[in-house]
């Protein structure tokens, strides 16, 4: 209370008259149904802990809701044209804005710049968002105001650590007790991360709400309008549709995946209204390409020493994708929240590859399809050959929405003579990724799993190269690696070699497409269903709320104001 | 393998003498022909309750059991042209968010539910009546199962369960398919966690038996133990093992549905009143009716085994018979 009442009179000596003033807009409350846990993005990658940091500590630059980079921290975003980036894209060059001060007082500085890239490279830190940094050979501070990100090798796109709410700048006043394996112990930095943001933290209680007032020292001094935000945690998504549209408790309530007419109904009183924000998030089926067989040895099942007996048949795979009714199940399920689609990189635009021959349902033609591949209908309806039945064990997460998704499928596929078996698993052990965990998405012990996947900076390039054949997860690599489907195929490893070696945009774009239509419109290996948005609903008494799909859904809190 | 029959032979002239001046109500050799049953069947009926819930929970029996035979629409089939729709001819409870028939998916979901809340509570039953009668009626195994007994209490179930399904559900399914194989574990699980109460109620009114006046009668003719616990024990202690049964479907039919709501369960399409209920939730304002039905289908089949168990053991206690 007292630091508040030394900061407003302190807020308003630095806001310059002819603005509007900073404050005045009372409290804004935040419902996130999952609490945060952490307030530094660089110990957890869940929204739900990035969203309300990203009110505390910013970037360099940020991704706009277009795909393009907008300055934050920085006075440019760095290009080869500007001399930011190396003729060789062996580095590049970041220029902090003039002036910035931490919400302590002191000056932001280059040093604080290399800190964080050091402190997350730290082998023995565990950083959460490692893969962001990856490359850095080293960070070198030029001047005060100017740091350069030295790559082992060219990098293209060169424009990934510090873009984006998940790898912000701290301070190196304040973290530099907590560097390797003390990273994670440090609670007093972790909990009240000193930032450049509108908001700094003035209490938080981990899994239950966090609290933040004005930063007298925000750089902006005619913002932000609220003066308070309170993020509240706890409940669950339908809870929380309830608190903003229906009781209006509350200003604002994040991720709200819920069946389509429930929520319209809610929306229909006339107190808030939903936003779909759409980023790169899509929802797909993958085809298991290793023989997943519960009779082979755990240490072998799901590896590429057995091949699917099935699902390599890519007459199968196509079949199984024109069965899908996807705009169906694009409005039954997710309806304002999702779009078909029939690609795994619908954003940017100018990467998405615009094959959209999978949305329209062709069930005579799949039946065809696999008549011509020699699958034929058995005793029982299931196609077979050569003593193979087309049986499938289909697996998810535990989430009403995927289980009728599950249901939609299994009827398309049993149409076509298909035989489905569905499972659902919890979502914390689909997720998890401990090696011991026979049903995690990375053992793919089923022929089929379903869930959502994204990538945070407009270049496609590091989500793509997941589907590399080293990245094939396996007993050796204690089943870490990305490439869940056990894609492999030379063809498209050298493709993302070419890809990791051209500047050239248009050139870039062109082979990104390709690849992803080898992994989806042409090769089947990914069945793309929908194109996820991000729905939050607000009151309709709160303006200023912008979509973002690449960003938190806080990522412009300092432009939001009470409308009246 | 003589000794039972000398003991009868022994105990029956004993008791024919002083037959004239015994209770009336004690069973009477010579007089006219009461068979054990018909008495328990007699003092049953006389419990109106009891009867009103036998007539509703043979319904709900024969409802599940008879309905799909006669309503043969596929409970899994979507038919999401006629999602959502209310009381029509062509869906008595209308259809779900997908357009699925729930008088079909009400049918099959009570199929499980019931064969569960039953299988597991007779699993549950046997192993604490055994458990509670063995450790009341020998003092030497009383500390070590009751031990047992508060280390299966302390035992975090949840944990216990994930652990049970995921190490078992694979060779289990494999051996008898999918939802045969989740059956047998569920109801294995519910079972094996859930009768220390059981265990613990009986093994009071064993301990409390014991020293009754009738018990050492018969030790003192020489009754050896197996046969004491099923002819004086055991007969002695159904009211409470009654009691326990009745509960414990009710508990085994919600358990089932936090297992299916956690993923641990049956697979998703297959429908059981647990999730019936579960997946209606979010629809609640809008469509209440698929929450209600599910809802009063369990609070029903619960409510009406409590009743006959309350019944059952009026009409089993020799004490209360008759009256």
């Amino acid at each position: 209370m007292i630091s508040r009442m030394i900061a407003l009179p302190l807020a308003l000596s630095l806001a310059t008259p002819a603005l509007a003033e900073r404050g005045g807009d009372g409290e804004l409350k935040v419902l996130y149904w999952q609490a945060a846990t952490v307030l530094n993005p660089y110990l957890s990658t869940g929204a739900k802990d990035v969203d309300p940091a990203s009110m505390v500590v910013e970037p360099l630059a940020l991704v706009a809701d277009d795909g393009s980079l907008l300055p934050v921290l920085a006075a440019e975003i760095p290009s080869v044209e500007n001399g930011g980036i190396a003729k060789d894209f062996t580095s590049v060059t970041w220029k902090l804005k003039p002036g910035l001060t931490w919400s302590d007082g002191s000056p932001v500085t280059a040093e604080d710049v290399a800190f964080t890239a050091e402190y997350c490279m730290d082998p023995a830190f565990g950083c959460a968002v490692l893969a962001e940094f990856e490359g850095i050979r080293s960070a070198e501070v030029l001047d005060a105001q100017t740091v350069r990100l030295n790559f082992d090798a060219p990098r293209y796109a060169p424009l990934q650590a510090f873009v984006g709410g998940r790898t912000p700048v701290l301070q190196k006043a304040q973290f530099q007790a907590c560097r390797g394996a003390a990273g994670a112990s440090c609670t007093a930095q972790n909990f009240g991360p000193i930032g450049t943001g509108p908001y700094r933290v003035t209490e938080f209680r981990p899994g239950d709400v966090a609290v933040f007032e004005i930063n007298p020292e925000y750089r902006d001094a005619s913002k932000p309008a609220f003066d308070r935000v309170t993020v509240k945690g706890g409940g669950d998504a339908m809870a929380a549709a309830r608190a903003v549209l229906e009781s209006g408790e509350y200003d604002f309530a994040w991720n709200l995946q819920l069946p389509p007419e429930a929520v319209a109904a809610m929306e229909a009183q006339g107190k808030g209204k939903l936003v779909a924000s759409f980023g790169s998030m899509v929802e797909r089926i993958e085809l298991n390409q290793t023989d997943p067989s519960p009779e082979l040895p755990a240490e072998e099942r799901s590896t590429r020493a057995h091949p699917h007996p099935v699902l390599g048949d890519p007459a199968v795979r196509k079949a199984l994708s024109m069965a899908i009714d996807r705009p169906v199940l694009a409005e039954l399920t997710y309806g304002p929240a999702g779009k078909p689609t029939c690609t795994i990189v619908p954003v940017p635009a100018t990467y998405a590859s615009g094959r959209d021959d999978c949305l329209a349902q062709d069930i005579e033609g799949a039946k065809a399809v696999l008549d011509q591949a020699g699958w034929m209908p058995g005793a029982d309806g299931v196609r077979e050959k050569d003593g193979r039945r087309l049986a499938l064990l289909f697996q998810t997460t535990v989430n009403p929405v995927r289980q009728d998704v599950q249901a939609l499928v299994k009827q398309w596929w049993s149409e076509i003579g298909v035989a489905t078996e569905l499972k659902a698993v919890d979502g914390a052990s689909f997720f998890g990724g401990d090696p011991g965990n026979p049903d995690s998405q990375q053992r793919f012990n089923a022929d089929a799993q379903m869930f959502t996947d994204a990538f945070y900076i407009p270049d496609p390039a590091s989500f793509l190269n997941k589907f590399v054949c080293s990245r094939i997860p396996s007993a050796e690599n204690q089943w870490q690696g990305n490439n869940s489907v056990r894609f492999c195929d030379e063809a498209y490893d050298a493709g993302i070699a070419a890809l990791h070696a051209s500047a050239e945009p248009g050139k870039r774009q062109e082979i990104a497409r390709t690849l992803t239509d080898a992994l989806t419109a042409d090769g089947h290996y990914l069945l793309p269903l929908i194109h996820r948005g991000m729905v939050s609903a607000h009151a309709n008494s709160l303006a200023g709320v912008a979509p973002n799909g690449w960003e938190g859904q806080l990522w412009n809190v300092a432009d939001w104001s009470r409308a009246e | 393998m003589t000794d039972p029959k000398l003991v009868e032979e022994a105990a029956a002239p004993a008791a024919v003498p002083g037959a004239e001046a015994l209770p009336p109500d004690a069973p009477v050799e010579g007089a006219p022909m009461r068979s054990q049953g018909r008495d328990v069947w007699r003092q049953f009926r006389s419990h109106r309750g009891a009867m009103l819930a036998l007539v509703i929970f043979a319904a709900i029996v024969l409802f599940v059991s008879l309905g799909p035979v006669l309503w043969r629409i596929d409970p899994t089939f979507v038919d999401y042209r006629a999602r959502n729709q209310g009381f029509t001819l062509a869906h008595p409870f209308g259809t779900d968010q997908l357009g699925r028939d729930l008088l079909a998916r009400m049918m099959a979901g009570g199929q499980v539910s019931i064969a569960v809340g039953l299988v597991a509570m007779a699993i549950a039953l046997s192993l604490g009546s055994l458990v509670g009668v063995l450790s009341g009626y020998f003092r030497r195994l009383d500390a070590p199962l009751m031990r047992l007994t508060e280390l299966f209490l302390a035992l975090p179930l949840l944990p216990l369960l994930l652990l049970m399904v995921t190490l078992f559900r694979e060779p289990l399914g494999k051996a008898l398919g999918p939802a045969g194989g989740t059956f047998l574990l569920i109801v294995c699980a519910i079972g094996a966690t859930s009768w220390m109460q059981t265990a613990r109620i009986v093994r009071g009114d064993v301990l409390g038996l014991k020293e009754r006046e009738f018990i050492l009668a018969a030790k003192s003719i020489g009754t050896p133990a197996p046969r004491m616990i099923l002819r004086h024990v055991l007969p002695n202690v159904v009211s409470p093992i009654m009691v326990a049964a009745t509960l414990g479907i009710a508990t085994a039919i919600i358990t089932e549905s936090a297992l299916s709501f956690l993923g641990l369960g049956f697979p998703p399409d297959f429908p059981t009143w647990g999730r019936l209920l579960f997946d209606a939730v979010d629809q609640m304002q809008m469509y209440p009716w698929r929450v209600i039905l599910p809802g009063a289908f369990i609070s029903l089949t619960v409510l009406s085994v409590n009743y006959i168990g309350d019944g059952l053991r009026d009409a089993m206690d020799p004490r209360i018979r008759g009256r």
